[in-house]
């Protein structure tokens, strides 16, 4: 199986290729039929025209197909790049640039191959391919799928690094925090402002970035969620004022930075080539490393360190802990200072590869964070770390198959569907499930 | 400032089609979480569903106007089912986030360039009224009405139709409730142990229920798509979370806090959506944009939101006791 890939458009330079104007065009066609590779222009009325170049030079031997109404004709260009289609009605027709017979290298970069064409007023018009520097290569399907799989691993980790603090959060206060997401989307506004609005350099302003999102997470427990602890709140509740929190924050954000969205300075645009067509840029691998790294030291707090073994006590068993002489609601605010922490490191991230920060960033994956610690099982760190690497390649490597635009129903299905069997989730345990 | 186009503005929203479908979705709502203790948090799914089964009934398959709203009805219950065998049995927080996840697969699905020809992917779909408006039984030409009301044949037929419908929704819901099925779905909320022990299949009932109040939210969707269009990005979850807004806001297992809720919702919106730019234009409020003072009442719904949760979770007409929020 063959598949046409193309690079992202925003990497291929764009070469202006073709200027044919239609009065050019008429021009040539009343001083000699030939100039032009032509079909069906004298039975028809009508006709499409353009001119194949690229770099400025004609490209010769570029098979053109009209097609619409029933209607039929494929016409290859001529040495100076020219060709022009007669059609029998004034109607909409499919123009399609059989992009395998362009020379290697080069690719339709703006729109698609095939194209809507009409008429205007007059009986002619022209249509126009622009061609630029590309990467038509076909991929072999294995090739692609190590890409899609090694991306997919690298969203995973990011989601991970949100993941985490939500299931650490889950497990010490039984909160499904909601505004779990915007505690992601704060992360990365926060080094928007200070790498680009202030602005200072990236080493400067990521840590304090990290800095001001532990600090929120501590601001959020210490005004909001330890009073309501205090005064014996139910979960579901707890959960619908997350849910309002949530709105009001992601309104927050739009209030100050305002629909757009904005580009963290520093994103590397060079492939680095791994083998076969694989390529990674230096960012992708960086930013591997740094989750990689990240949940290393995730692990070991949990698993060698006092307050990290007492968070695993508490999401056991609470009063349990709390009996065995564990100060639980410092616990508890420890796990909401590292669960923003690492939530601003995966917003971050998060905003290198989408690429992009926009004021619901972090909405839009807050499903797919509730994905990954439901399938890991709720309130385990290591089913939240399993879970999200699982999402993460689910989205990522399920684009070989379905749109892009379906890639996180692919996800949510199978959270759906592993619900249906294992209601506890991966590492989950049977008594969670209630 | 023009206090009369403001005020003018506001009222219009007590019988505009989004309130009255806001109330619809939000009376479904009530059944599920307000007297059966569900937490559906796809309500957006269901509207969504309603919405296009309508649409897509007339528009792809030539049906009448009112066999696209059974259309719609019945792809909500064949979503309620899908919904329910997984979730029913597990806990309320594992049916919030699959309910949610739901909803949002079929608002992508409705989204996809993959079934363009049918729901013409983001851009949504328009242009099926003919058969609702032929259905009008007003005739009069131009525009009647007092005050702010002031509409024509084709506006009034749809508010009648909407109002028409919460009425119904509003009876069933109360006879509902009175009747032995009610005080069971009452007693799942409270305590679904004592009721299973009782001999009571509580799964079936928790079904019945999903579907019932899935099908309010199908009609609040086909009201939402009667006057104008049906847009996707209308369907996100943050529409769930304004219901949940409006039904906390009146009262979870009340039959009139859904409706009133759904009113003082859209009323406050509209009022502030007014004022706000208008005091920004006079320079009452000289730090911020007119864009950013609409943007300002969205905040205000997540913070009321969470104070309603905080300190009245019975909302406006509920009783504390009838509020038991599952523990």
């Amino acid at each position: 199986m063959e598949v046409a890939q193309k690079t992202r458009q925003r990497r291929s330079r764009l070469l202006l290729s073709l200027i044919a104007a239609a009065v050019a065009l008429t021009a040539f066609g009343s001083v000699g039929a030939a100039s032009a590779d032509e079909i069906g222009t004298d039975e028809y009325d009508y006709y499409f025209a353009g001119n194949v170049k690229y770099d400025g030079d004609p490209l010769e031997d570029v098979l053109i197909k009209v097609s619409g109404g029933g209607y039929n004709a494929e016409v290859v260009t001529d040495a100076e790049g020219k060709w022009k289609i007669g059609v029998p009605e004034k109607e909409k027709y499919d123009v399609t640039l059989d992009e395998s017979t362009l020379p290697a290298g080069v690719i339709v970069v703006e729109g698609q191959a095939t194209r809507e064409a009409e008429f205007g007023l007059t009986n002619s018009a022209a249509v126009n391919f622009f061609l630029g520097e590309g990467v038509r290569v076909t991929v072999s399907i294995f090739d692609q799928f190590v890409e899609r799989f090694i991306n997919g691993i690298n969203f995973g980790l990011m989601l991970a690094l949100a993941a985490i603090g939500a299931s650490l959060v889950f497990g010490t206060t039984g909160l499904s925090n909601f505004a779990h997401a915007e505690m992601v989307t704060f992360g990365a506004i926060m080094a928007l402002v200070f790498s680009v609005f202030l602005p200072l350099p990236l080493y400067v302003a990521i840590p304090i970035a990290l800095i001001l999102s532990a600090g929120f997470g501590w601001a959020l427990d210490a005004a909001l969620w330890r009073p309501l602890r205090r005064k014996g709140v139910g979960i579901v509740q707890l959960m619908i004022v997350s849910i309002g929190l949530s709105l009001a924050l992601r309104y927050v954000f739009q209030y100050f930075i305002g629909g757009g969205t904005y580009q963290l300075p520093g994103s590397t645009p060079d492939n680095l080539e791994l083998f076969g067509s694989v390529k990674l840029t230096l960012t992708d691998l960086l930013s591997m490393g740094v989750s990689i790294l990240v949940l290393l030291a995730v692990a070991f707090w949990l698993l060698r360190t006092r307050i990290g073994k007492a968070t695993r006590a508490i999401s056991d068993n609470a009063s349990l802990a709390s009996a065995s002489g564990i100060d639980v609601d410092r616990v508890i605010r420890i796990v909401w200072i590292l669960g923003a922490a690492l939530a601003g490191l995966s917003g971050i991230l998060w905003a290198y590869f989408r690429p992009g920060i926009k004021w619901d960033m972090g909405a839009s994956i807050l499903l797919l964070i509730f994905a990954a610690i439901t399938l890991g099982g709720l309130g385990t760190a290591f089913g939240a770390l399993i879970g999200s690497i699982v999402v993460g390649l689910l989205v990522e490597v399920s684009t070989l198959w379905i749109p892009s635009d379906l890639k996180y129903v692919g996800a949510l299905v199978v959270l759906i569907l592993v619900l249906l069997v294992r209601p506890q989730g991966i590492l989950g345990r049977r008594e969670r499930i209630g | 400032m023009d206090w009369g186009t403001i005020l003018s503005n506001t009222a219009a929203w007590l019988i505009s089609p989004e309130t009255i479908a806001y109330a619809l979705a939000a009376l479904g709502l009530a059944i599920h979480f307000g007297y059966t203790g569900l937490l559906n948090f796809g309500q957006a799914g269901f509207m969504a569903i309603g919405a296009y089964g309508y649409a897509i009934s007339i528009l792809s398959f030539d049906l009448p106007w009112w066999v696209g709203i059974i259309v719609g009805i019945l792809g909500s219950v064949v979503f309620a089912f899908l919904l329910g065998i997984p979730t029913l049995r597990l806990r309320a927080d594992y049916l919030a986030i699959v309910t949610i996840a739901a909803a949002e697969i079929v608002r992508l699905l409705f989204t996809t360039q993959a079934f363009d020809e049918y729901t013409n992917s983001a851009d949504g779909l328009g242009n099926y009224h003919a058969g609702f408006r032929a259905a009008n039984p007003f005739t009069f030409e131009g525009s009647v009405g007092f005050g702010p009301w002031v509409y024509n044949a084709n506006q009034w037929w749809v508010r009648l139709f909407g109002i028409l419908l919460v009425v119904v929704a509003a009876l069933i819901v109360w006879a509902l409730m009175r009747s032995p099925w009610g005080r069971v779905i009452k007693g799942i909320r409270e305590d679904e142990d004592a009721v299973r022990a009782l001999g009571k299949n509580v799964f079936a009932y928790k079904m019945q229920s999903l579907i019932i109040g899935g099908i309010f939210g199908a009609l609040g969707g086909v009201v939402m798509a009667l006057p104008s269009a049906v847009v996707p990005s209308v369907y996100v979850t943050s529409l769930t979370f304004f219901l949940y807004t409006i039904l906390l806001l009146g009262g979870a297992a009340t039959v009139f806090g859904p409706i009133v809720g759904s009113i003082i919702f859209w009323v406050i919106m509209a009022f502030l959506s007014n004022v706000l730019p208008a005091l920004v234009q006079v320079g009452a409020l000289p730090f911020m944009t007119t864009i950013q003072a609409g943007v300002l009442r969205y905040i205000l719904v997540g913070v009321a939101l969470m104070l309603i949760v905080i300190f009245r979770p019975q909302g406006i007409f509920g009783n504390k006791k009838e509020l038991t929020f599952v523990k």
